[in-house]
């Protein structure tokens, strides 16, 4: 597929054709810089800038904690402390990374909500879609060991429920889960393989960011009318689009700006809102903690995880056809990743000719109901699994699946969508009278 | 149309954060009004102070504070005691020297002692390791309003006792419904005008729990007072920074868009 035509980067005589014919850089960062932009996208496009730079401040501020922090069971919980304590602006840099986890997940669902709306997913876009996918999943590895490492009581419990889980895999579980951990246990070999990964994945993240990204800019991004930029000129594709730099760069400068404000208000005014209070307690494997609470961006896995209990009559049905293969822990495992891996398939599961869901009246309703959905999932994860919350995420869950494998593929089929614009340039000046030339 | 799943979601990150919730005990927490609160609240050096000495008095004969650095106690942000009576307090402990092996009086660069002997834990974080408030339904929504109620914990649980108390197995337990199973080993600590303060400050159950429990956020939070000075310049710039780029921003597109039609 080609790209949206548009002016090249010519390199002067000299030293900017000598490189150029060696390494064609500039080039490249000319038409990254320089790429059109459809010129109708929404303040739901900033996400991806807030996700860059939360990428990099979470390296940044990482690389310098690290340079403080012990990864032994005996001086971890200690280290953390000497960082709140005794390193210059340590509790700010501490604080800084442990939210910049949570705004780094707020904006990674607010961009997956706003690619599911759009229909950033449709051909020709299913690799960027794919790969944004894989960020995900290497995101939450990150997070999920970053939790551990100040080895606290949650950091513990949840290191070893979630190990747990590779347990339960069918005969060779309990193999993965010891080579997981490094032991019969979550210990000291758990702690420090868990701080050399948490240190390795967020580079294989901006690894596979630079792909996402190449792969988004080999298309063109998608906007809120679903309609391709025109390309058979240059000319016809200028008055679809805008070069990224600078009125994409400014504005999402501004909206960077703006989330900043508020995640900086977070961290000097609330540090600890999002945290849980028992990892302030040194790990202690002799004492379980109450309640087992995960971070509340893994809350709407962890509800499914636990949605599928034995008493659940499809979990009763499996465990019968597979000869008890599946039995409903694995059942439960198989569920949480499975409502992830839905996600990912989204792209073969909307039988829509429309992309928009701007112009999918029926889609709209169903859509929402997977947002309100997705915010109880996170709700009833957090409650404990007696009274009401067994089923309230039995429904939740048992929605999510419904909404991608089976609404998605009937609704392309059975909905009669809107007109949509002809042209981006249609949509804009629908909205825009053009300034008097 | 897309305000609203920013809407949805921001309300899914306050609903989250109950999260930490669900895990404490029944029993109804009342908020303490504490100085610390709020974007602008600082510690009260002088409540500090009082709260120091309630440790020491009291608290001290079975918990550490193992922590916490006694060089603290003069920081800015904390009681501020003059370096002299920092040195003069060290002296009260003992410590066994790293390098001559050694018993020897504690220094400012000593951290407080750990103190296991009876059992009890160690306090230095305890004022961030519980959380007062959860409600309603498990969202947590009043942690915005009160903070997250650790200390406020601490007060009601030093004078929850209801004066009650059973033998299990040759230990004692003293009926608390506070405490997380409503039975704690600890008898109750404080008694009215138990710690005489220097000042005249009142020295009732009530106000002797506050300091205490104001000392033990600062032992968790030593830098509480420094973090919102420097998110609050932080915040202010970033807010004059947003205000510029707004600017810039509408200027820059103004050319493009000409006026808005809806």
């Amino acid at each position: 597929m080609a790209g949206i035509p548009h002016d090249h980067y010519e390199p002067k005589p000299g030293i900017q054709t000598w490189l150029h014919k060696r390494l064609p850089i500039v080039s490249v960062a000319y038409d990254t810089l320089f790429i059109p932009t459809p010129k109708n996208l929404n303040w739901m496009w900033i996400w991806g800038i807030v996700l860059a730079f939360c990428l990099g401040l979470q390296i940044v501020t990482g690389i310098v904690l690290a340079m403080h922090y012990t990864p032994h069971v005996d001086f971890a919980f200690k280290s953390v402390e000497h960082i709140m304590r005794d390193v210059n602006g340590g509790y700010m840099l501490r604080y800084i990374h442990a939210n910049g986890a949570s705004l780094f997940f707020f904006a990674v669902y607010l961009h997956i909500f706003r690619g599911l709306y759009y229909g950033s997913y449709k051909a020709p876009r299913e690799v960027t879609w794919i790969i944004g996918m894989l960020i995900y999943l290497a995101m939450m590895a990150t997070g999920f060991m970053g939790y551990v490492l100040p080895w606290g009581q949650m950091s513990f419990w949840g290191a070893t429920v979630i190990t747990g889980l590779f347990g339960a895999i069918p005969g060779i579980g309990p193999t993965i889960q010891e080579w997981l951990l490094g032991g019969p246990a979550v210990d000291n070999a758990t702690l420090n393989r868990f701080f050399s990964l948490h240190y390795l994945l967020p580079f294989v993240i901006a690894g596979l960011v630079a792909l996402h990204i190449w792969a988004f800019h080999s298309t063109g991004n998608n906007n809120p009318t679903g309609v391709e930029v025109r390309r058979t000129s240059k000319e016809e594709a200028a008055k679809d689009t805008l070069p990224f730099w600078p009125y994409f760069v400014i504005k999402d400068l501004f909206a960077l700006a703006v989330v900043l404000a508020i995640f900086f208000a977070v961290v000097a005014f609330m540090p600890n809102f999002l945290g849980h209070p028992d990892n302030y307690i040194e790990a202690n494997p002799l004492s379980t903690p109450a309640h087992i609470v995960p971070e509340w961006y893994f809350l709407p896995f962890y509800a499914i995880l636990r949605a599928f209990t034995a008493d659940v009559w499809i979990v009763q049905l499996v465990h019968f056809v597979t000869f008890g293969i599946i039995d409903a822990k694995f059942f439960g495992v198989l569920a949480m990743f499975g409502a992830i891996a839905v996600m990912a398939l989204v792209p073969w599961l909307d039988t829509s000719s429309v992309r928009s869901g701007k112009y999918r009246p029926k889609f709209k309703a169903w859509f929402w109901l997977l947002a309100i959905d997705f915010v109880v999932l996170m709700w009833v994860g957090a409650m404990p699994t007696e009274g009401i919350y067994p089923y309230i995420s039995l429904i939740a869950s048992t929605y999510w699946f419904a909404y991608f494998l089976i609404i998605m593929p009937l609704l392309g089929v059975l909905e009669k969508p809107l007109p949509q614009p002809a042209t981006i340039e249609e949509d804009f000046k629908s909205h825009y009278a053009a300034p008097a030339e | 149309m897309f305000r609203k799943i920013a809407i949805s979601a921001v309300s899914a990150l306050g609903l989250m954060t109950g999260v930490g919730l669900a895990a404490e005990g029944g029993a109804h927490i009342e908020d303490v009004p504490f100085s610390f609160e709020g974007p602008f609240g600082t510690y009260d050096e002088h409540q500090l102070q009082r709260g120091l000495q309630v440790f020491t008095e009291v608290c001290s004969a079975c918990h550490g504070l193992k922590m916490v650095p006694l060089r603290a106690l003069s920081d800015e942000g904390g009681p501020r005691l003059p370096e002299d009576q920092v040195r003069a307090y060290a002296k009260n402990f003992t410590i066994t020297d790293k390098d001559t092996g050694e018993d020897r009086d504690r220094l400012p660069t000593d951290n407080f002692p750990a103190n296991v002997d009876a059992g009890a834990p160690d306090l230095s974080l305890m004022a961030k390791a519980r959380a007062g408030f959860h409600g309603p339904y498990g969202l947590g929504i009043n942690q915005l309003l009160h903070g997250i109620g650790g200390p406020e914990y601490i007060v009601n649980l030093l004078h929850g006792y209801t004066g009650a108390d059973k033998d299990e197995a040759g230990t004692t337990f003293y009926e608390n419904p506070i405490f997380s199973t409503g039975w704690i080993k600890m008898p109750p600590p404080l008694a009215d005008g138990q710690v005489e303060f220097a000042d005249g400050s009142p020295n009732d159950v009530k106000h002797m729990a506050e300091d205490v429990a104001a000392f033990l956020m600062w032992s968790a939070e030593p830098k509480l007072n420094a973090r919102k000075d420097t998110g609050f310049k932080a915040v202010l710039f970033l807010i004059l920074l947003a205000s510029l780029l707004y600017l810039t921003n509408k200027r820059l597109w103004a050319d493009v868009k000409g006026k808005k039609i809806h």
